[in-house]
Parts: structure tokens; C-alpha cells; sequence
């Protein structure tokens, strides 16, 4: 039984995680329709950004920690401004395909740059752990925790409750007709973009202590993060959270209790199931076209 | 200018619609049957990846070009026929025999992919074929009685009635281009008949093609089907050529190329498909020229430019750095996709048009002609 | 019997019913016009007979075989083709081969055939192709054959998309709004080419339409919906001048 609730409590952290790089495609896709798989990228981008201004230049944490989100918001905006909005309006297998191509030249510069090595930042919670009974949870898994259950509440409650919010999702349904309404549709993109990469970079710096900072690392979290946003309906902010937590405890209990190998698969397999059953995802809607 | 005055039904028909097909692809063909003996074998060998690159190319475009469905996972297929073939030759299968059980089995997992893949449109079937590309791979690498795992699979020499064709003999070379034209004109008969516009329908609008009597899920499952067969089988002429297969050979990065592939060649044409797997297999030689001359001539011009010795030789160290980093061809691989998709989204075939056209209107050929038009698409949601 | 007959057919989105016990019957060559005001169900009525979406009551007979069921790609093979509001056409492709889709319900080859283009393959492309210039001439389409639709006006489209219906030589033409979007003189062309339909071609006709003078000049009978249901049946001029017709378009 111990162990069951030690699984789930490192399942529902690592889903945390997956559920942060989730907010990440869902913002920008409720706001623009574009399915961003640079995402886990920039986290990456973030980690490094984190440990440049951290421990290469000995800021203190949390200075240095929104110094990385501040970097990546500026970084969020020039790749979107860069990449992406010469491309607005055009079919979205374009707009895939540069994010992958985006995605795969941040991965490789990265590795240029600072290197493959495993980097770590220390972080005032590094060490610590809470007990509760025999339960040993580790500070910084927490800490992932509430920072996403933070964040979502916060993008939650901006997009549903601030006019700039009402905008992003009126651009996302039809973007021409929210410019005639006097919708800074430009702007309002860059600014998703920025938040987007935001929320990436703050997941970049949480996950240093836990997955170290390497120029693969987004990748690999990037692509348990689809299936997540995916189960969660792509659309949803809540779903990516509630997506992110099903696909991180799914992987953390097949680790523990199946056979070695399912752990990787057991996300795709749950997920293939659902789309199977309900292609739009446990959240989405589905609206038929009309004829 | 040529125009064609078309006299019968036929001349639409035709796979050529004019005499100067037949001496332009004929010349081609002659270029190509002489290649072996007159290049050398690094190139001849580079030409090989071509065929078997150019083969996926065609199948992919098959299901993604015309049929408009998105695949991630066409390196999932290649590993299935690539591993068919190399374990029914264990047992002494002959070549034809197993060839076309690799391409047989990967069609029908192809299909069965198909069934669950109807119900899921863009982005939601990337995710999807992403999901199987990554069973798949797991499969390979767990499955060890009969993939032998992580250690990988030898492939012996291939032998065709009792002849042996060794990977690097014109022989190998002919089998792949010979498999390249075949499926290329199975792929031209398929698209000037019922099937191929039927494909072409469903991309274009699955309820008009179903009003009209088009049975969107069977096409849709044939289309994978077909697409997988391909695949299938260049993945029986991969094993062959590389001799040596293994699970991580066929990761994302793989579909990935894929889909480089038909995206820089140009997603409405076959053409596309060839023109992208040459550029592609190029990028290899590019990287090993970067690392080897690249360094010397920049240092060189650089002193040539009045550089002292010493900052020369630091410039040819840093370069030579630059150009041997680990990363470097993932680094090319996000650009090139980036700058086709932005400045030349018709890819290189759509660029070897425009220059047709500029030179057959000369003076009067107008920028505007290729422009492309921002559609402003409304919610994909509603679809 | 009715050559097509439609018995209380409804359609429920939730609460809301988009076509509500809606009977009526179509007989052999005759043309049958559905009008109402927007939001009555008419198209509704379309997409019911055309099986894109399943009616949540009441049955389709066509030819007396219950067609509720079947499903929505055997329609056209049933010899029942239909044009759609806002055009569907297949943009990227050119209009040949739009209209040979059409053509699709009456190929019999088979995959090996085409992948090898068989000589039957060839012959049958080649009937196909007869069949398609007889509507292109027929709808005067002979410039556009190897345009893409995509560069293509609307008016144009319009046509194009009523010579893909006609290609799949169908016994029942549904016509969504043949003329919305055309101006006067399409209109023109387009009223006598419904009626050539009818008696060159010997097509039953069920079409829905807001322009009254077109209805007046081509319809031999005149349904009027309003909210899901059946206001009137009978003649144009019967229809037009019934008080809950008069009383649904003037707000009353």
C-alpha cells in the first residue's frame, strides 16, 4: 500500500511536469491553432537559462529563476516573430513542420553551446523532504507540484476572465474576423507565444534538480507531453493538467509494477485506447462541420 | 511555348502527354543506366539511399500528399519490412519470397493501423502514428527471440537465384532503382484511375467524396495499406543495404526525414518525392566536406583577406569545432525545414517550375504567379 | 407508391428539434422545391436524406427500399446525388477530375487492375470520360476542364458542382440553394438547366431555394417549413398565398 502511494505521489510530480509542457502546447494552440513541438524544446532552453544565470553566473535562485522566465518570454516572442507569423494563415502541417524544424535546431545549438554534459542547478529545496508517516515526499517534486497547480489556476482564470483572454480565444476561432473586430491579432499571438515560453521555462528550471539540464531532455519530456495535451483535449487547460497527472501516474505505475519496457510504452498504448474510444480527447468537444 | 492539341480521350490518359517526356525521361533513364560504371562507388552507393529514400518518399506521399493524412510513423513501417525480411532469411526463405512478405505483412499492419487512425483527423493522427512509430520501436527492442533485441539483426549478402548481389554491386543498384520506377508508374496508373481521385477526394473534402459514393473508410484504410506496403518493401532493401539493423536505426528521427523528404521535394508531385531524397542523402556529404575543407578555406581566405597567421589559425579551429559538433546535422536538418517551409513552401519542385515558366514567358513571367494565398483557416475544431 | 417518401422524419440536436415529424413524398420526375425562412430544417432535411447525420426518428424510402440505414457512401450508388450550400468541391484538384469523382459509383475495377492500368482500366477511364463531356457540354463547361477549382469564381463553381451531381448519373438530384450566390443571369441558366434535367435527362428533382421566382418558374410542387415542420403543401401560387406561410416570412 506504501508503495502504491509512494508511486503515485512521484507519478502525480513527473505528471506535473508533463502537464506544464501540456499548458504550453495547449496555450498556444487555444490562442493561434498551432501545435507547437518546440515546446518541450524551450523547456529545455529554459533549464540552460536557468543554469547559465544560476550557477555560471552565481545569481541568487530566485533571482536568477525569473531572470530564465524573463529570457524565455523574449525568447518566446522573437521565435514566434521569426518563424511563425510569416506562416500565419497557412495550412497547419506548416506550421508543424517548422515548429519540429524549430524544435530540432534549438535541441542541436543547445548541444552546441553548452555542451551534452548532465548540468545541475542547486536550488534552496534540493535536499529537503517532507515525512508524513513513512512517507518520504522530496521538496522538489513538491515543489513542481504547487507550481503547476499555480500556474494553471492562473492561466485558467486569464483566460477565461480577462479580455486579452477573451481575444486570444476569439483569434484561435477565426482569425481574420477577430482582426476586423479590431483584435490586434499580431500582437496578441506574440503575446501567447511569450507566455507560452514563460510557462516553459518556469518547467525548465523546477525540472533542473530532478532531470538535470541536457540538450535531449526536451524531447523526451516533449513527446510524453503530447499525449498528454492530447488526452486532456488539446483545447483545455485543465485537461493538460488532469491529461499531464493520468499519463505521469500510468508511467510510474507500469514502471513499478509491470514488466521492464511497458514504462515507456504504457503512455502511448493508454492513449492510442482513449483516441480510439473518443477521438477528441476526455475533454475536447467535437463540432461537426456543416454542410 | 508548347501547346498540345488534344485530338482523343487518350491524350489525357497518357503518362506522357508529349514527345518531349519521352526524350527527357529516356536521356534520364540512359544517365542512370550508365551510372554504375562511370561514378564512383561512394556516389553509387549515395544514389542507392536515393532509390530506397525516394521509394518511402513516394509511399508517404501516397498517404500524405494525396490522401491528406499525416504520418510520423512511416519509420515504424520501414522497420517491419526491413526486420521481415531479415528474419525469413535466417531460415533460408529465398529473396522474392520474403520481399514480398515484407511488403505483404507491413501493408496489412498498415491497414490495421488504418482501422483506428479513420476516426482521427490532423493533428490527433500525428500524435497517433507518433504512438505506434514508438510501440513499434519498443517491440523491436523487447522482443528478443525474434528481433534479438538491442544487439540488432545481421542481414546476409542477397542472393537471387543462386547469384549473389553483394550491397555495393551495380546489381543491388539496378533492383532498387528498377523497384523505385515500378512504383512510381504503379503510383502514376493509380492516380489517373478511380482509386487515386478517390484519395484526392478525400483530402479535399471527406463529405463531398462520400456524397459522391466514395466509401471514405475503405479508401482511407487503402491508402495506408498501400502507403505501409511501400514502405515495406524499401525497408527489405534498407536491411539489405545497411546489412545491419537494430531498433535505434528507426526512431522518429527517421519519420522525421520522411517527411523532409516530401516537404523539400514538394508535397503535390511525385516528382517531389525523388527531388527530396536526393537533397536529403546529399546532406550526409555536405556534413563530411564541412568537416574536412570548410576549416582550411575559411582560414585561407582569411589570411588571404590579410589575417595574421595566428588569428588564421584560430579561426580554422573554431570552425573546424563548429563543423564537427555532435548536433550539427540536427541543427541543419530544423533549418532547412524552417526556410523551406517559409520561403519556398512548393518546395524544390515547385522552384524548378517556376524557372520553367520564367524562362518559357520570358520577359513577361510575373512574380505574383506562384504567390501563395493566405487562406486565414477558421477553427480546425469545427471540422 | 411514392417514388421517394420521407415518414415522420426528425432530427433532435438536445432540445432542439431541427426538423420535427416531417413528412412528404417525391413522385417520379417531378420537381419538389422546400422552402422556409433560415433555420427551418430545410438543409437539415438534406443532410438527413444524404446520411450525414442519422435521423433521431422516422424512415427514408427511395424506390421502395427503406433507406434509413444505409450507409452514407452507398447513397450515391443508390443513384441519389446531391450539391451542398456552401460548395464542396475538391480545390486542389482540377475540374475533370472533380467530375469524374463523380463518375466514382459507377467504377468496377479493381485495385490490381489500376495499379497495372489494365487494358480495362483504360476502357472504362475512357467511358467515364464520354459520359463526363456529355454533362460538360451539357452545362457549357468546356473552358474550365483543366482549371483548378481553386482559381475558379463562384458562379463557376456553382455549375461545376451541380455537373459533378449529374456525372454520378442519378435518378434523384438533391439541389441545396442551386442559385444563392449567382446573379441574374446564372439564375437564368440555372432555372432552364433544372428543367432540361427533368425532361432531357428524366431527373427527379428535390431542391431547396430561397429565390421564390426561381421556385415559381421551375417547381411543379412547393413544401414550406418552418420551425422542423411541414407549414403547406401543394402549388407555387397554393403555397405562397396559404396564411401560416404568409404569417412564418412576415414575422406575424
Amino acid at each position: 500500500m506504501l508503495d502504491f502511494v509512494q508511486q503515485l505521489v512521484s507519478g502525480i510530480a513527473l505528471g506535473c511536469v508533463y502537464g506544464l509542457i501540456a499548458l504550453g502546447f495547449v496555450l498556444i494552440y487555444k490562442a493561434t491553432e498551432v501545435v507547437n513541438f518546440a515546446q518541450g524544446d524551450l523547456m529545455m532552453l529554459g533549464g540552460f537559462f536557468g543554469f547559465t544565470f544560476i550557477s555560471m553566473l552565481g545569481f541568487n535562485y530566485w533571482f536568477g529563476f525569473a531572470c530564465a522566465v524573463a529570457a524565455m518570454a523574449v525568447f518566446g516572442m522573437v521565435a514566434e516573430r521569426v518563424v511563425v507569423r510569416p506562416i500565419l494563415g497557412y495550412p497547419q502541417f506548416s506550421i508543424i513542420m517548422v515548429t519540429i524544424g524549430l524544435g530540432f535546431f534549438l535541441r542541436s545549438m543547445a548541444g552546441i553551446i553548452w555542451g551534452t554534459d548532465d548540468l545541475k542547478i542547486d536550488t534552496p529545496f534540493s535536499q529537503g523532504v517532507l515525512k508524513i508517516g513513512s512517507l518520504v515526499l522530496a521538496h522538489d517534486k513538491l515543489s513542481v507540484i504547487a507550481a503547476t497547480v499555480i500556474l494553471c489556476t492562473l492561466l485558467y482564470l486569464f483566460f477565461n476572465r480577462t479580455t486579452l483572454g477573451t481575444a486570444m480565444r476569439a483569434s484561435s476561432e477565426n482569425m481574420l474576423a477577430a482582426y476586423y473586430m479590431g483584435i490586434p491579432v499580431k500582437r496578441v499571438v506574440s503575446i501567447v507565444w511569450a507566455i507560452s515560453a514563460a510557462v516553459a521555462g518556469t518547467a525548465g528550471v523546477l525540472l533542473a534538480p530532478i532531470t538535470f539540464v541536457h540538450s535531449n531532455v526536451g524531447l523526451v519530456l516533449g513527446l510524453k507531453a503530447f499525449p498528454a495535451a492530447v488526452l486532456g483535449g488539446f483545447g483545455s487547460i485543465p485537461g493538460a493538467l488532469v491529461g499531464g497527472v493520468l499519463i505521469g501516474v500510468i508511467e510510474s505505475m507500469a514502471g513499478f509494477y509491470l514488466p521492464q519496457g511497458w514504462k515507456d510504452v504504457a503512455p502511448y498504448i493508454v492513449l492510442l485506447a482513449v483516441l480510439l474510444l473518443k477521438p477528441e480527447g476526455l475533454f475536447g468537444h467535437h463540432v461537426r462541420k456543416k454542410v | 511555348m508548347r501547346f498540345i492539341f488534344k485530338t482523343d480521350y487518350e491524350d489525357d490518359i497518357r503518362l506522357f502527354p508529349h514527345s518531349g517526356y519521352v526524350w527527357t525521361y529516356g536521356t534520364l533513364l540512359v544517365l542512370l543506366a550508365i551510372a554504375p560504371f562511370v561514378l564512383s562507388s561512394y556516389i553509387m552507393s549515395q544514389l542507392v539511399f536515393v532509390c530506397i529514400y525516394a521509394t518511402v518518399g513516394v509511399g508517404l506521399m501516397i498517404l500524405s500528399g494525396f490522401t491528406g493524412q499525416a504520418s510520423l510513423g512511416h519509420a515504424a513501417f520501414l522497420a517491419i519490412g526491413a526486420y521481415t525480411a531479415a528474419y525469413l532469411q535466417q531460415y533460408n526463405v529465398p529473396f522474392p519470397v520474403y520481399f514480398l512478405a515484407a511488403g505483404l505483412l507491413t501493408g496489412v499492419i498498415g491497414a490495421l493501423v488504418g482501422f483506428p487512425a479513420l476516426r482521427l483527423q490532423g493533428i490527433y493522427l500525428v500524435i497517433a502514428t507518433i504512438s505506434f512509430a514508438f510501440i513499434v520501436e519498443e517491440i523491436l527492442a523487447r522482443w528478443e527471440s525474434v528481433t534479438h533485441g538491442n544487439e540488432g539483426m545481421r542481414v546476409k549478402t542477397l542472393s537471387l537465384f543462386g547469384l549473389m548481389i553483394p550491397r555495393d554491386s551495380p546489381s543491388f543498384y539496378f533492383l532498387c532503382l528498377g523497384f523505385l520506377i515500378l512504383t512510381i508508374i504503379g503510383t502514376l496508373n493509380l492516380l489517373r484511375s478511380p482509386t487515386g481521385r478517390a484519395f484526392i477526394a478525400i483530402r479535399d473534402s471527406e463529405t463531398a467524396a462520400r456524397s459522391m459514393g466514395v466509401n471514405v473508410a475503405l479508401y482511407k484504410v487503402k491508402s495506408f495499406a498501400i502507403s505501409a506496403a511501400i514502405t515495406g518493401f524499401a525497408g527489405a532493401l534498407f536491411a539489405h543495404k545497411l546489412t545491419f539493423i537494430s531498433p535505434e536505426m528507426f526512431t522518429l528521427l527517421l519519420s522525421i526525414e520522411f517527411i523532409i523528404v516530401i516537404l523539400i521535394g514538394g508535397t503535390f508531385s511525385l516528382h517531389g518525392a525523388v527531388l527530396g531524397a536526393i537533397f536529403l542523402v546529399m546532406i550526409d556529404p555536405f556534413l563530411t566536406y564541412l568537416k574536412d575543407d570548410m576549416p582550411g578555406i575559411i582560414s585561407g581566405s582569411a589570411s588571404a583577406l590579410g589575417a595574421s597567421k595566428a588569428t588564421a589559425s584560430n579561426i580554422q579551429s573554431s570552425v573546424a569545432a563548429f563543423a564537427s559538433a555532435n548536433g550539427l546535422k540536427g541543427a541543419i536538418y530544423g533549418f532547412i525545414i524552417v526556410v523551406f517551409v517559409l520561403f519556398e513552401p512548393l518546395g524544390l519542385y515547385g522552384r524548378w517550375l517556376k524557372i520553367k515558366l520564367f524562362f518559357q514567358l520570358f520577359p513577361l513571367y510575373k512574380r505574383a504567379t506562384f504567390k501563395r494565398q493566405k487562406i486565414y483557416v477558421k477553427s480546425e475544431r469545427n471540422r | 407508391m411514392s417514388y421517394f417518401r420521407a415518414e415522420n422524419l426528425s432530427l433532435h440536436f438536445g432540445g432542439l428539434k431541427a426538423v420535427d415529424s416531417v413528412s412528404f413524398a417525391v413522385e417520379k420526375g417531378e420537381i419538389l422545391s422546400i422552402i422556409g425562412p433560415n433555420g427551418a430544417g430545410k438543409s437539415s432535411i438534406f443532410n438527413l436524406i444524404s446520411r450525414i447525420y442519422p435521423p433521431t426518428h422516422g424512415k427514408i424510402f427511395f424506390e421502395d427500399q427503406d433507406i434509413t440505414h444505409q450507409p452514407a457512401y452507398d447513397i450515391a450508388g443508390l443513384g441519389i446525388a446531391r450539391t451542398f450550400q456552401n460548395i464542396e468541391l475538391f480545390e486542389n484538384a482540377t475540374v475533370l477530375s472533380n467530375l469524374l469523382v463523380g463518375r466514382h459509383r459507377h467504377s468496377t475495377t479493381s485495385l490490381w487492375q489500376e495499379l497495372l492500368f489494365m487494358p480495362s482500366v483504360r476502357a472504362s477511364e475512357k467511358l467515364h470520360r464520354r459520359r463526363v463531356e456529355q454533362v460538360i457540354e451539357f452545362l457549357d463547361l468546356e473552358p474550365y476542364r483543366d482549371k483548378l477549382i481553386s482559381g475558379l469564381p463562384y458562379g463557376v463553381r456553382k455549375v461545376i458542382e451541380l455537373a459533378r451531381a449529374l456525372c454520378s448519373e442519378p435518378k434523384l438530384i438533391l439541389l441545396d440553394e442551386p442559385s444563392s450566390g449567382l446573379n441574374v443571369e446564372e439564375t437564368d441558366d440555372m432555372s432552364f438547366w433544372i428543367r432540361d434535367m427533368k425532361s432531357e435527362l428524366g431527373i427527379t428533382v428535390l431542391m431547396v431555394e430561397h429565390d421564390m421566382s426561381l421556385v415559381n418558374r421551375v417547381s411543379d410542387r412547393v413544401i414550406a417549413l418552418n420551425y422542423g415542420k411541414v407549414l403547406a403543401m401543394g402549388s407555387p401560387s397554393e403555397v405562397q398565398s396559404h396564411p401560416d406561410v404568409v404569417a412564418a416570412y412576415l414575422g406575424a
